[in-house]
């Protein structure tokens, strides 16, 4: 707490130690923001928001909101952003990470309304907000022997008073939201209708579409780069790997078989085949690039 | 110093986040921009709190937390269903909803 | 009903509602009867109204014995509500009774005929199908004791009378013929329906009683718009100026039709309305003075143009409209007429029934012909057709002591009598006409059965079978003595005093007696003028060229049909391209270059909903800027 109390009008001047922590985390918050946004790939854009929701909890510490503070801490950055990156791990690493712009305009026309919305936010609540005397919630929460015995104390009086009623209603709508993600995540099965491993990849070998689970973009690639599109076992490019947003480019071809690492380890195959990744025996039912489609899940 | 600095940081990091949902095309990141957009109103919510005196704005605060750990939980669960059916969490795959 | 009050119906009067019905039943079991009733179709058709017939000259003679001589039988509610009580029911005075003896016993006669003069024709029973389907219309024209049931009885005839003009419908003229017939008609009825829509507005009802009861509180206009609206009505369905081009044309129908509805019965509907609607005619000199001018035109109209006409039913046809102007005339004369005309219309029905039915027999031995200039010395060949033919026409062209005498004479001492300078002209015309019908009636008989034969090759003309002759001569024995019967021997004025009152001894303007000399003689001048011009003289083959335009006029039926042509057909085929026209560019094109506009202008703007999700944020963004820009103008403001 670096709150000084002015006695001139009654409000609260801003202190020495606040303003470095501003100019400290400010910095830090826009950041991780800009940080986040530009971000090629997901799950650095979010430790990226991690960071400017520790900074912005900082702040609701320095502004005496303690409790807030916390929350925002365990909560946000805990919990939702975990969950966040849970789901980007379920989902993994996807082509529409590019960040080649496919409608026309829409960067140029976004940043330019953003700059101008920012322009005349920020300087209308300038304009509105100079010269404001800051009250401080000492009167409400103050300190130990004030109105309430603190923060946590002064949200609870209120919040279970004044807004019982919203937070009843919150109580629903949380609620609410947890079965609708579990209708949502949920699939429904006829009952009786399981199949059986052996059934399941039964069926997958007797279409004649990929067999395998797809291809992640780069998993057998010889570059990271998203325009170097996946690797199908026997060197053909995998079309399902392919990145919508890019032009399919081959970074590097496949040394000759005579170097292949499963060979070179010493381990034989037969027909061609990458026998070390072991999962078609004999012929090859790898896609061809064009005719690649969804596997069936 | 004073409270106009929270409030131009606040604008600021709403404004990234807007722009952040125009350009970026993962729905996930969407989704981050949005989060980063609801924390720049919280910091508003609370500067205001203080600035007035009131403890309500913190409550507001917090009542749009829980409002956001509501959405996400949502949202991310939309995002999963889209992904099983699109094999695609591009916001512009789902783009079935037009003439 | 001046002063008679109607009484419920007993005994076999309750049952008049069979003269309907047996026709009716009969039209229905041979139209829906199909094939199985070819082979005793026709039987059935005239067992019908023979019975009908029968059953009706009881009821006559049992009227004859009820006090007031009217009965009503109500047949049922048609709907009650509040104070409005609509009964279907019948009325049988002594005016119906005229009507249906009329109507049922020439329509038994025709039938029988028709037996015969249709019987090599394939669809026969069809004919007697339709011709019990007018028979039955008509006799719920004249037995209906309301507006309404004359109404519906007067569109039945209009349909039977259609269907029958064009029975041989896959002739072009014809179906042109009915097709002209109804249309024309149509303008008729709408007339009668205004006026029965005016009586249920002005009066709340439409029955006779209630309406001839009632008509003093009319407003005088009211009044003479009604009668005006039923002249209308009656001159569509009678042929009389300006609507009588449809009836000549009408003769495209077999002949038995052309006796039977367009000469002894519907067309003398016209008649009975207006003397059925004596008590409004009563009430409005105006409409009864237009019934006189439209009765004394029709009557010179037909007059001159059968003396022009070529085709012996033409001829016929024009006679009956000049005859049935002679009857408006009457009837136009008030009290003092009704009875001249209807007896003259009884006597008519007699006589030029039986006249059509002997143009159908020479037809029938021509080979169906029926240009005048070709026939000719048919007298020795067709001696009963003759006989029964010359019968006919004496009794039309007014021989004395014949049935046209005495009710011809009836009309003209009528029209003297009715006073001034009016009265000599609509006499002076009709002494006029009668010297106009000898001419042309003693042209129609010299160019056919006198003279020498101008057949075509291959005709040979031949009598008909008894079965069409029989009819013939039993109208040619109604023709002589109608007239005596019904002036003289049976006062009609006395049967049809409950209808139409006391007959009224007017003091006369000329005495009878030279009335009816000076006819004679006129009648006596225009069979001499007919002769000195055709039966003196070769009978040129084709009709000669060279003619005075009075002639030409004539041959053209005076351009009635031109007239017509001009004056509504090619202004309401303009009317109609021109609605068609501001249908299909004005309503039309507003109504698609609406849709267009707003199918162009959605596809337009459909465009802008990409599906991107990212795009409608843009939009949003945009809209966010400008409220927050107008925020900021207005405080900065």
């Amino acid at each position: 707490m670096t709150v000084l109390v002015a006695a001139a009008e009654g409000g609260v001047v801003i202190g020495t130690g606040e303003a470095i922590v501003f100019w400290v985390l400010g910095p830090v918050a826009l950041a991780g923001a800009l940080g986040m946004v530009l971000s090629r790939n997901a799950v650095h854009s979010a430790l990226w928001l991690v960071n400017t929701m520790l900074a912005l909890g900082v702040f609701y510490v320095v502004q005496e909101a303690p409790f807030l503070g916390a929350v925002q801490i365990i909560v946000y950055t805990g919990a939702i952003m975990i969950l966040f990156l849970f789901v980007l791990m379920m989902v993994g690493r996807d082509s529409s990470d590019s960040v080649v712009e496919t409608l026309r305009g829409q960067r140029v026309a976004g940043i330019v309304l953003g700059i101008g919305f920012a322009a005349l936010v920020g300087a209308g609540i300038a304009r509105a907000a100079e010269g404001t005397v800051v009250r401080g919630l000492a009167a409400v929460q103050g300190e130990e022997g004030g109105a309430a015995n603190g923060n946590v104390e002064a949200i609870a009086e209120v919040l279970f008073t004044r807004y019982l009623l919203a937070f009843e209603v919150t109580s629903a709508l949380l609620i609410t939201a947890a079965v609708g993600a579990m209708v949502l995540a949920h699939t429904e099965r006829e009952p009786g209708t399981r199949q059986t491993q052996k059934e399941l990849s039964r069926a997958r070998f007797l279409t004649a579409d990929h067999p395998q689970t797809l291809p992640g973009p780069g998993v057998y690639a010889r570059a990271n780069s998203i325009a170097a599109p996946g690797r199908l076992p026997d060197g053909s490019p995998a079309a399902a790997s392919f990145s919508t947003g890019v032009e399919p480019q081959v970074v590097d071809e496949l040394p000759p078989s005579g170097s292949v690492g499963a060979e070179r380890a010493g381990i034989p195959h037969s027909g061609g085949t990458d026998a070390a990744l072991g999962t078609v025996g004999g012929t090859s039912t790898g896609t061809t690039p064009g005719s690649g489609e969804q596997a069936p899940r | 110093m004073s409270i106009v600095n929270y409030l131009v940081l606040a604008a600021v990091l709403f404004t990234i986040g807007a722009v952040g949902v125009l350009v970026r095309r993962n729905a996930i990141v969407v989704f981050m921009c949005v989060e980063l957009m609801l924390n720049s109103v919280n910091l508003t919510l609370v500067t205001f709190a203080r600035t007035t005196g009131t403890i309500d704005g913190q409550l507001i605060a917090f009542f749009v937390m829980v409002v956001a750990a509501a959405e996400v939980v949502v949202g991310l669960a939309i995002i999963m269903s889209i992904y099983r059916t699109r094999r695609s969490t591009s916001v512009d795959d789902a783009n079935l909803l037009k003439y | 009903m001046t002063g008679s009050e109607t009484l419920p119906a007993e005994g076999l009067l309750a049952a008049s509602w069979l003269l309907i019905a047996l026709p009716l039943a009969g039209a229905a079991v041979l139209l829906l009867g199909g094939r199985r009733t070819d082979r005793w179709g026709h039987l059935l058709g005239t067992a019908t109204v023979v019975v009908a017939f029968v059953i009706g000259l009881l009821c006559t003679v049992q009227l004859a014995g009820v006090e007031g001589r009217s009965v009503q039988v109500d047949l049922y509610t048609f709907m009650q509500t509040g104070t409005l009580d609509v009964q279907a029911g019948l009325l049988f005075d002594p005016l119906s009774a005229l009507f249906v003896l009329l109507i049922t016993g020439v329509g038994a006669l025709i039938h029988v005929y028709s037996i015969g003069y249709m019987a090599h024709d394939a669809a026969r029973r069809r004919f007697f199908a339709y011709l019990n389907l007018f028979v039955a219309a008509m006799l719920l024209l004249v037995l209906g004791n309301s507006y309404v049931a004359l109404y519906v009885g007067w569109e039945g005839v209009g349909l039977a009378s259609y269907l029958l003009i064009a029975f041989w419908y896959r002739r072009p003229a014809a179906a042109t013929a009915a097709k002209k017939a109804f249309i024309m008609n149509r303008v008729g009825d709408v007339g009668l329906a205004l006026a029965v829509f005016i009586m249920f507005a002005q009066l709340g009802t439409t029955d006779y009683a209630g309406v001839h009861g009632s008509v003093g509180l009319l407003a005088g206009g009211t009044v003479t718009a009604l009668g005006l609206l039923l002249l209308l009505g009656a001159c569509g369905k009678s042929g009389q100026f300006p609507l009588q081009a449809w009836l000549p044309d009408a003769m495209e129908g077999p002949t038995p039709v052309s006796a039977l509805i367009h000469a002894a019965t519907m067309v003398t509907a016209g008649v009975y309305l207006i003397a059925r609607s004596a008590p409004i005619y009563d009430a409005t000199p105006t409409a009864r003075n237009v019934v006189l001018a439209i009765g004394a035109v029709t009557l010179l109209i037909g007059a001159v143009i059968g003396c022009a006409q070529d085709d012996i039913k033409k001829v016929l046809a024009y006679s009956t409209v000049s005859q049935i102007g002679y009857m408006f005339l009457a009837v136009g004369l008030g009290p003092a007429g009704y009875v001249a005309g209807l007896a003259h219309l009884l006597t008519h029905g007699f006589f030029k029934a039986g006249l059509f039915l002997g143009a159908g027999s020479v037809m029938h031995g021509m080979g169906d012909r029926t240009d005048i200039r070709r026939f000719g010395g048919l007298a020795s060949r067709m001696k009963v057709t003759f006989v029964t033919f010359g019968l006919g026409y004496l009794a039309l062209i007014g021989f004395p002591f014949l049935s046209g005498w005495w009710t011809k004479d009836a009309i003209i001492e009528a029209a003297l009598d009715h006073g001034g300078t009016w009265g000599w002209v609509l006499g002076g015309v009709a002494i006029l006409g009668a010297g106009l019908t000898a001419f042309y009636m003693t042209r129609l008989m010299l160019m056919t059965f006198f003279g020498p034969a101008r057949w075509e090759d291959g005709v040979h003309p031949h009598e008909s079978p008894p079965v069409m002759t029989a009819p013939m001569v039993v109208l040619a024995v109604g023709s002589v003595a109608a007239g005596f019967l019904l002036v003289q021997a049976f006062p009609l004025s006395g049967w049809l005093e409950p209808v139409f009152g006391e007959p009224e001894e007017a003091g006369h303007v000329v005495a009878p007696i030279v009335v009816s000399i000076v006819v004679t003689l006129v009648v006596a001048l225009g069979v001499l003028t007919a002769w000195l011009f055709v039966g003196r003289r070769e009978v040129p083959v084709t009709a000669p060229a060279r003619v005075s335009p009075v002639v030409r006029a004539a041959r053209r039926a005076l351009y009635a049909d031109t007239v017509n042509e001009s004056l509504f057909m090619r202004p309401g085929m303009w009317l109609t391209r021109a609605l068609v026209f501001v249908d299909n560019r004005g309503v039309d094109g507003v109504v698609n270059g609406t849709a267009a506009a707003l199918g162009g202008s959605s596809s337009r703007l459909g465009r802008a909903q990409t599906g991107f999700v990212r795009s409608y944020a843009l939009g949003m963004l945009g809209g966010a800027v400008l409220v927050a820009g107008a925020l900021v103008a207005v405080t900065a403001g």
